[in-house]
């Protein structure tokens, strides 16, 4: 049996209790994606048109270091969300993302959710304070590895 | 009465006992673990020995070995400062001095019919590894096991064998991760906290054991609590500059505890006004 892809948004954790219409909504701008393991969901400095939510499958955060080659800073997994760039202008991914196995997603069209968003102040609002969670666990992280805890004198 | 400070009470556990090294071996880049014999070497998991480099000093370092084992203690060591570093260069068959062992332990008995949350960070796993020894070989006392471990990178991953080895087991559940790592890793990448999110136990009837960089053990021990688990049944292993190791000098001191003969491992409910002021 196929899924619909509104019951699949609807049984993501990242939308656990979301009202029934904002799940249509968010159907909308919504599809099925599939990547191989080593295939990039995006790369650096490329357009942030569309986020995904895993359902299946681990991804790489990676950033780029002439000297180092590709560095992951983070790794994400099943219930995770993965972008957030497509949040604020300009709209660009600042890492690359890359499937470490098979990976199985919901992927958005940003600016289709962008657009309803901004219609629909509430569908924003709901979305903002989903998104807010991740984004200040990944700042807390961040300032964590920033502070090499495990050094010398850690 | 006989006074429990007397000079005869004191005299003997601040004279060191010659033991020697057995084995040596380098876990990674500036870490060592020294086998050592000399005697029986009965001690709890959790506590920690003083061990002398004759002529240049003493240091508190905890066990890291197997408690069935009472003819050889094991000790892993972190070449930080002068002492620790002339430990971690000693050979085998060179004396080494031992005090002790000091200090209460992990709450082994406290944890049997509990799952048990073992989170470890960096060199971390080394006072913790004495209690997974145990826990292991009592598994049936236990409920679930989880252990979490965090290190920098993948080269610094302590104990990676043993690890590797108690991921295979079907009944402890182990996840490694690491705060970056070369594209050739597979393995899981971000802070040992984010770990806490996704990892399955009964809130209501768990123990953890924390061991690792302060800052961490923090930041885990607050996610416990926002998981249900109660303070009083989340455990830190304290880390201070001791000397004595009895509580005399007060080199140790925390607050209104002494680490040495208090700690090292104190539950979460007795450190936490404590452990986020920074004039302590």
């Amino acid at each position: 049996m196929i899924e619909s892809i509104e019951h699949i948004v609807k049984e993501h954790r990242f939308f656990a209790g979301m009202d029934a219409g904002f799940v249509a909504l968010v159907s909308g701008c919504a599809k099925n994606a599939r990547f191989d393991p080593g295939q990039y969901l995006f790369h650096e400095s490329d357009s942030a048109d569309w986020f995904f939510l895993l359902r299946n499958g681990s991804v790489a955060i990676e950033l780029r270091d002439p000297a180092r080659g590709a560095v992951t800073v983070q790794t994400l997994h099943e219930g995770d969300l993965c972008g957030l760039s497509w949040l604020v202008p300009p709209y660009r991914w600042t890492y690359d993302a890359r499937a470490i196995d098979l990976v199985r997603a919901i992927a958005v069209d940003a600016a289709c959710l962008r657009r309803k968003s901004e219609a629909d102040p509430r569908l924003g609002y709901d979305m903002m304070k989903r998104f807010m969670p991740p984004l200040v666990e990944r700042l807390q992280a961040a300032r964590m590895q920033m502070i090499d805890i495990y050094g010398a004198h850690g | 009465m006989a006074d429990a400070f007397s000079a005869a009470s004191i005299a003997d556990p601040m004279i060191p006992r010659v033991a020697r090294v057995v084995k040596r071996r380098r876990e990674i880049a500036d870490v060592v673990t020294l086998e050592i014999e000399g005697g029986a070497f009965d001690f709890a998991p959790g506590q920690f020995n003083m061990l002398t480099a004759f002529g240049v000093g003493e240091a508190a370092i905890s066990v890291s070995g197997d408690p069935a084992n009472s003819a050889r203690l094991v000790h892993t060591i972190r070449a930080v400062g002068a002492v620790s570093r002339a430990l971690t260069e000693l050979h085998v068959g060179e004396p080494i001095g031992l005090r002790g062992p000091f200090g209460r332990g992990w709450p082994m008995q406290e944890a049997e019919g509990s799952d048990v949350i073992v989170v470890a960070g960096g060199l971390g796993l080394a006072p913790l590894r004495p209690a997974l020894y145990r826990l292991f070989a009592e598994r049936e006392k236990y409920g679930r096991i989880l252990l979490l471990f965090g290190a920098r990178s993948p080269a610094d991953i302590l104990f990676r064998d043993e690890l590797e080895a108690w991921r295979g087991r079907l009944d402890i559940e182990v996840v490694a991760t690491v705060d970056h790592a070369r594209g050739d890793w597979r393995g899981n990448v971000g802070v040992v906290t984010t770990l806490l999110s996704r990892a399955q136990f009964s809130a209501s009837n768990a123990l953890a054991m924390l061991c690792g960089p302060e800052i961490m053990m923090r930041f885990v021990a607050n996610a416990l609590l926002e998981r249900g688990v109660a303070q009083e049944r989340v455990y830190l292993s304290m880390e201070r500059n001791m000397k004595c190791a009895i509580g005399w000098c007060g080199h140790c001191q925390f607050g209104p505890v002494f680490i040495c003969r208090d700690g090292p491992v104190f539950p979460y409910s007795q450190l936490r006004g404590l452990i986020a002021k920074k004039e302590i």
